[in-house]
Formats: C-alpha cells, sequence, structure tokens
C-alpha cells in the first residue's frame, strides 16, 4: 500500500512523520540532527528514498545532508557554496552596499528527471547546482547579473532566495523567488534569467510597481499547467498565466492577504491553498482563530477551512516553506507552525488533525507519496 | 610527526562521528591553520564548520583555547603553544555563548 512521509525541518532539528496509505496513524521520528536548524528537507521525485537536508546553526555554518534510504541513515556531503568571481554588494536594509556573503541553504529542489542533479536556493540570495548528488555545488550567477542583482535587498528573514519551481514536462523552465526582490524566470536551465514581477505592486517601495525588490513570500504550480503560478507575496495572493509576464491579484475576500506559504492541491489546478496572517508586523492569524483558506476557483473567491484547528487564542505563525500537499488519490495537505504543531488534511482540507505536537519551531514541511 | 589533541564542541563531535577529543597526527612545528588543515583532513565533514570555506578565516561564534589562554585573536598562522605539540595539553575548538 502507498504510504505518506512528511519532512519536517524545525528549529532544533529534523523530524520524519510517517503513515501508511490510509494516513489514520502516524509515527513521528526524530529529531535527526538534533540542536542544528533544519532549515529544509526535501526527497527526489526520482527516487523518494534519496532525500537532501539542509543543516545550519551560526556557530557552524552549513552542512548538508544527503539519504539514500529515506532518512533512516544520512551521509554528510559537500558544504563549499562559492559564488562565482567577486558578486559584489547587495542593498542593505538601509539601502547601502553591503557584501555579498553566504549564510545558508533555505531551499533545496531535486531535479525531476536526474536523482544526482539538485537545486539550492540560498541567502544571501543566489541558486546553485549541483550534479553528483550534493558533493559539489556550483553557483548559476546568470541570475545575479542577468536581473541587477546588486540592487536586491534582504527581506526580515535575510536575503533568501527560498522557492524553485521546475517544470517537470521541461526542467530548463524555472521560476524562482527571492526576499525581497522578486520572482525570475529561466527558459534555458538557468543560463539566463529575466524579472518577472510585471503587476505586482508593493507600497513600502518608493516606486510600487518597480520590476525589482518586491518581497515575494512563496510560489506554487501544478505540474500539469507550467505557465500558471501562484504567489503569496508580502502582502497580495497573485497568479499568473502567462509564466509570470503578467501577475493579477486573487486575493478576492481573504480576511487578510499577508501570509507565507502557498499551496496548489493535487489533482486540481485551480484549487489553492494560503493561510492569512493578521499583518506585516503581526505574524500570526487574524482574530486568534488559525484558518486555512481554500479556493476552488483560483483566487478571488476563498472559503475558510477550521475543523480541526484551533479557533481561539492561537498565536502561531506558518512560514513560507511550511505547507506541502501529498498526491494520493484523496490529496493530503499538511503544514506546520511556529508552535511546533504538525496538522494534517486527507480530504483536501475538509477537516484537519494534529499529527505531531510540541516540536520545536518548523521552519519547513514536504510531503513525499511513497509507491 | 606527532599527535595534538583537540576538543571539540558536541555538534561538531556528532558531526565528525567521534565520542570524545581526537588525535591529530602534524608534522614539524605546526601552526593553528596546519592544525586545522590536519583535523579537516582526518574528517572531512568538518571542513567549514570552524573556519569557512575560502577565506579560511575562523568563524564569528568559534574560538579557541589551550593552556588556559585564548588564543582565537591570534593570526592562525601562530605557532601552537609547545605543551599543545608535545601532547601535554589539548587544544580546545569551543563554540560562543549565544543563542538558545
Amino acid at each position: 500500500m502507498a504510504g505518506v512521509r512528511i519532512l519536517v525541518g524545525t528549529r532544533k532539528g529534523a523530524f520524519i512523520i510517517t503513515s501508511d496509505g490510509t494516513r489514520r496513524d502516524w509515527k513521528v521520528d526524530g529529531p535527526h540532527f538534533g540542536g542544528w536548524e533544519i532549515m529544509h528537507l526535501k526527497g527526489s521525485p526520482v527516487d523518494p528514498e534519496r532525500i537532501y537536508a539542509s543543516q545550519w546553526t551560526d556557530w557552524h555554518g552549513q552542512v548538508v545532508q544527503r539519504s539514500d534510504d529515506g532518512g533512516k541513515s544520512w551521509e554528510a556531503v559537500g558544504n563549499n557554496f562559492a559564488y562565482v568571481g567577486n558578486p559584489g554588494t547587495h542593498q542593505w536594509y538601509d539601502g547601502t552596499p553591503h557584501p555579498w556573503d553566504f549564510k545558508r541553504v533555505w531551499h533545496f529542489e531535486p531535479s525531476p528527471d536526474d536523482v544526482d542533479t539538485v537545486f539550492a536556493g540560498v541567502e544571501d540570495a543566489a541558486l546553485f547546482r549541483s550534479r553528483d548528488g550534493g558533493a559539489s555545488w556550483t553557483e548559476l550567477p546568470a541570475l545575479r547579473t542577468n536581473s541587477r542583482g546588486n540592487d536586491w535587498m534582504p527581506g526580515a528573514g535575510g536575503m533568501c532566495l527560498h522557492t524553485i519551481l521546475i517544470n517537470p514536462a521541461n526542467p530548463r523552465r524555472m521560476y524562482v523567488a527571492i526576499s525581497a526582490a522578486g520572482a525570475f524566470r529561466t527558459d534555458d536551465g538557468g543560463e539566463t534569467w529575466h524579472v518577472a514581477t510585471r503587476g505586482l505592486s508593493s507600497n513600502f517601495l518608493p516606486e510600487p510597481e518597480a520590476d525589482i525588490g518586491h518581497c515575494v513570500h512563496c510560489l506554487a504550480m501544478h505540474p500539469t499547467r507550467p505557465d500558471t503560478v501562484f504567489m503569496q507575496k508580502h502582502w497580495d495572493v497573485m497568479r499568473t498565466d502567462s509564466a509570470g509576464e503578467m501577475w493579477n491579484e486573487v486575493s478576492g475576500n481573504l480576511p487578510s492577504d499577508f501570509g507565507f506559504p502557498i499551496a496548489v492541491h493535487a489533482h486540481e489546478p485551480e484549487t489553492v491553498y494560503v493561510v492569512p496572517i493578521l499583518s506585516d508586523s503581526e505574524h500570526y492569524p487574524p482574530d486568534g482563530k488559525l484558518r486555512v483558506y481554500r479556493s476552488r476557483t483560483g483566487g478571488n473567491e476563498w472559503e475558510a477551512l477550521t475543523k480541526g484547528l484551533p479557533q481561539s487564542d492561537c498565536y502561531v505563525n506558518i512560514l513560507r516553506d511550511a505547507m506541502s500537499v501529498d498526491s494520493l488519490d484523496s490529496c493530503g495537505i499538511y503544514f506546520g507552525t511556529t508552535g511546533g504543531q504538525v496538522y494534517a488534511s486527507v480530504d483536501s482540507g475538509d477537516s484537519w488533525q494534529a499529527i505531531a505536537e510540541h516540536l520545536p519551531a518548523v521552519l519547513s514541511v514536504e510531503a513525499q507519496t511513497i509507491p | 610527526m606527532t599527535k595534538v589533541r583537540v576538543a571539540l564542541p558536541v555538534h561538531l563531535r556528532t558531526l565528525a562521528r567521534v565520542d570524545g577529543d581526537v588525535e591529530v597526527p602534524v608534522g614539524g612545528d605546526p601552526t593553528v591553520d596546519e592544525l586545522l588543515d590536519a583535523l579537516e583532513s582526518a574528517y572531512p565533514t568538518l571542513a567549514g564548520t570552524i573556519r569557512e570555506h575560502g577565506s579560511g578565516k575562523r568563524r564569528a561564534y568559534m574560538r579557541f583555547f589551550a593552556c588556559g589562554r585564548d588564543l582565537s585573536q591570534l593570526d592562525q598562522s601562530t605557532q601552537l603553544p609547545e605543551e599543545v605539540v608535545s601532547g601535554a595539553e589539548t587544544f580546545y575548538v569551543i563554540g560562543a555563548i549565544a543563542g538558545g
């Protein structure tokens, strides 16, 4: 019987939560790498037993871990992320130039067609690729040089490349998102890039519709609709149907259009999920009620999903990489909170249950469907 | 060739898969950098976790101590104290007190 493996990165280690295809009973395994921040874990679409984990602390910097047995054992692989050439400076919070400096890996995106190829989105923002299972890493520098990297500035969490979407039918088409720079697209596997922010408006910018400087929090795409991408921006939920050539706002009736993660249903390309957060200065749900909002119309019309979620006195946050879907027949949705809960819905969001509680603050959640 | 005893912080012991102090073979009159080169050669997973890749500089939250002295601010090309080279004293790699 098929099963589900939920890869959870937290402030103090990694946890792997598993169930069989019924998704009734869950087993929590961990912590792996106890005491380290695990920014993200993700499995290969080619071989789900191959998992990459980003392990990090201020003391010891970046470590990359790789598992070839579904997370039972791990091997530290390459952790040398060297920018190509002299990357110069980007803007600091106060607008002054600041030297580019590698800090950590925010996101791994394994290739859809090669088990040993994996992309890493890093802080300070850049895209790296490994073709040897993580042993060595090479920057794709055109992202910085084609897209005015020296005008980028950090968001509150740092200047991070946090989202990488790859079109599975044409892996040379990729989107990435950077806080606070914007969204970018390549059609040639990362050799050249262009800014994909037309239609975005951010009131904190001197020019709200400038091409660079938008604080994009997360992107999501259904694999069968690679020209349609959904975006949770700092404020505003957006969509494009032209591969990022133009974005339109689809926030509609959301109680707040500020938030971090966004996800698309595994089988319904127009069904989208967000978790509204009160504001950019109050990172918790409106009214103390943890509500996932679902749109079955590709945005604009949203319904609150509350069954099984706390509806009073809840002041957790859900970070940008902490929501994911499985691909079983009845789509499962999973998200983790800064309060250490991991919630699961096995009915497309109609109802929820906590499958882990009291974990360290959750940084990332990735669902794997195991054949 | 002599062996220098190095004490690592707990997270690096875990990463290197060792239980306690490690003994690192070094030759001649080794410097701090030469000791760390030898340490990383013996335990490759430690590369980048004590010194930065590229620049080779001590990471900001790492400290070095030996013979009751703080060696953190010394140039890393400084020779190790004789007592460390002779094996009488341990070279301590310690994480700065920070965080939560």
